[in-house]
């Protein structure tokens, strides 16, 4: 063997970083399906072939056609059209609950996970107290209160899953907290609060990313639940789980498509974002 | 940890007499910790009293469990949750055990900086060793990102890690351990402190790169004049790169010397046993000596002198009472007979 041969030149450069992240063709696509809902979303005007709350009653209930693909509702509105635009306030609802409920959670998970003592257990003792509410009821509450919309549930879901990613987060923020490296920042008299943002957080992200993930897809089908029950979104906004309860009428008639394809839509993204959650553990675990 | 759980249990009473070299750095007086494990106090520490001067480094020495690695966490203040101090650490005119918040990140940022064992552990493992060297110099000094590239860089050439500005943006894990620890040396100088915490740098390493960081450390911190506690359980190691070295047994500092004065007039009957517990490369020998029994930790140490149980010397006397550390010969020694024993415990 010739010892010549220096070794960067037998390893290309990135391909142990290769060989660590490896193919995963389902975490593939669960990205790519995402990704297209959001583009949907986002250019919903764009892409929708009719005007989503423009009904036409004398072509009510039809089928797949070339000019509706995927048929008519009951008032004659273009389903496709309106899963499209519906993406927009179906996926907007979730995001801004993951997003309320990941940075409380994960602030309340570095805080305690930082002081531990009493201001743990005090926290901790609260968030228990927080589980006792399950986040449907806690909406429906809000609802009741605040009235229908949006904003009302959107709120009470963020509190209602701030105690489940918290928990989580704060079991990996205290086993990261005791690693020697964090010993190391303090005795460089670094402040906790830096600590804690560019040490602390960047190692909890893969956890962070997991729980957010598996919270969208809760989100989503709570605040279609709500919508479908007439509590979230208002006719005649186009949402998924609207969607669902205005087409239930026909469905009797024969007509099942608009309930159908609004509820493929919330089976698909949900699962999308499960699935993603899923290969991410799996990846964190390895 | 936290100054409120210590300040209620200190005890002021400073015990035993010690000369005070001019210029004291670091003085540690009559340090006491207790531990709580399993909702009791355990004593870790029960008199350790040494003081490092300005641009002296001070070896510790000890067996595993004689505190030594405690001291140094006591003075970086990195003791556990529920640790109750007595005694007292003063550092440049400053009480220690005290600090806290704003104060004790001052001491830590521009005073103290700590060498790890486990160079690897210390280190984040997600930013970059550039990430890691150029933290504190922009953090604490305010320099600009691009300086702090360029002095981490210039730092690393003179801890010997060739292509500096490459190794800026690898990751920990794609350097090796010594390699690692000349990184964790050269963020410490970056640092600029007054006192090195050495505390075993070169345990996880293997011999020859032991050697090499060690000659690289004593070096650097001689040329900056820096001041160091290096804690160690190799007595020759420590004889070789400190000026003077402390011997500790079961938390407490048994002898003082100067370095050069140690090997050959130990002066507390422990030191020698050690001493005479080295293998020997002049002779060859089947049966290494042993020290009788095993080590005690301080919480289960003898009611007198805490190496009673143990020594080869021990009298009635010794059992009975407590020893305090008096000075001797130069050096400070915890033992009653001392001065009666001084010439007879060279080695065999």
């Amino acid at each position: 063997m010739s010892g010549a041969l220096p070794i960067e030149r037998v390893i290309p450069p990135g391909a142990a970083r290769r060989r660590l992240r490896g193919r995963d063709p389902l975490l593939a696509g669960c990205v790519v399906v995402i990704a297209a809902l959001v583009l949907m979303a986002l250019l919903a005007p764009l892409i929708a072939p009719h005007d989503p709350d423009a009904s036409d009653i004398l072509a009510a209930n039809e089928g797949s056609s070339l000019s509706h693909p995927l048929g008519t509702d009951s008032v004659g509105r273009d389903i496709l059209s309106r899963i499209i635009h519906g993406a927009r306030l179906s996926l907007l609802g979730p995001a801004l609950v993951v997003v309320a409920a990941t940075v409380g959670g994960v602030a309340v998970a570095l805080v305690t996970a930082w002081r531990g003592g009493r201001v743990d257990t005090v926290a901790s003792r609260v968030l228990d107290i927080l589980f006792a509410f399950p986040g449907l009821i806690f909406a429906i509450l809000a609802v009741a209160m605040f009235g229908t919309g949006l904003v009302a549930p959107v709120i009470a879901l963020s509190i209602a899953y701030l105690p489940y990613i918290a928990r989580v987060i704060r079991s990996a923020a205290i086993r990261e907290r005791a690693l020697p490296y964090v010993e190391a920042c303090q005795v460089a008299g670094m402040s906790p609060l830096r600590i804690c943002w560019r040490h602390l957080l960047p190692n909890l992200l893969p956890y962070v990313a997991v729980q957010a993930a598996v919270s969208f897809g809760y989100a989503l089908v709570d605040l279609s639940a709500l919508s479908y029950l007439g509590l979230g979104v208002q006719p005649p906004s186009a949402e998924w789980g609207r969607m669902v309860a205005d087409g239930q009428a026909a469905i009797l008639n024969g007509n099942p498509e608009a309930s159908l394809y609004a509820g493929m839509a919330i089976v698909v993204t949900v699962l999308a974002f499960n699935l993603l959650a899923d290969r991410l553990v799996r990846r964190t675990a390895q | 940890m936290h100054g409120a759980a210590t300040a209620g249990h200190r005890e002021d009473g400073v015990t035993g007499p010690a000369p005070t070299p001019p210029a004291a750095l670091l003085s540690i007086r009559a340090l006491r910790v207790d531990l709580r494990a399993e909702g009791e106090l355990r004593r870790v520490i029960h008199d350790v009293t040494l003081d490092v001067a300005e641009g002296e480094s001070v070896g510790l020495v000890g067996e595993s469990g004689s505190g030594k690695s405690m001291t140094a966490r006591a003075v970086a203040r990195l003791l556990p949750e529920g640790a109750v101090t007595g005694g007292e650490i003063v550092f440049d005119g400053e009480p220690v055990l005290t600090l806290r918040g704003a104060a004790l990140r001052r001491f830590r940022r521009g005073g103290i900086a700590t060498i790890f064992q486990d160079p690897a552990a210390h280190i984040n493992p997600v930013r970059t060793i550039g990430d890691h060297l150029t933290e504190g110099l922009r953090l604490v000094r305010g320099v600009d990102a691009r300086e702090a590239e360029r002095r981490a860089a210039a730092m690393l050439g003179e801890v010997g890690i060739a292509g500096g500005e490459r190794r800026l943006r690898q990751h920990p894990h794609e350097l090796s351990g010594g390699m690692l620890q000349r990184v964790m040396i050269a963020s410490v100088l970056l640092d600029e402190p007054r006192l090195i915490l050495a505390d075993e740098p070169t345990t996880a390493l293997d011999v020859t790169t032991q050697s090499e960081v060690m000659a690289l450390l004593s070096e650097l911190s001689r040329e900056r004049r820096l001041a160091m506690l290096y804690i160690t359980h190799d007595l020759e190691l420590a004889a070789g790169v400190c000026d003077r070295t402390a011997v500790m047994y079961a938390g407490a500092v048994m002898e003082v010397q100067r370095s050069a004065a140690l090997n050959d007039g130990p002066l507390n009957p422990y030191t020698a046993a050690l001493l005479a517990a080295r293998p020997r490369v002049d002779a060859r020998s089947d049966r290494l000596e042993a020290i009788a029994g095993r080590p005690r930790s301080a919480f289960e140490a003898p009611e007198g002198c805490v190496f009673a149980d143990r020594c080869p010397h021990v009298e009635d006397a010794c059992v009975a009472e407590r020893q305090e550390l008096r000075p001797l010969a130069g050096g400070l020694v915890r033992c009653r007979r001392a001065e009666e024993l001084r010439g007879r415990l060279g080695h065999a």
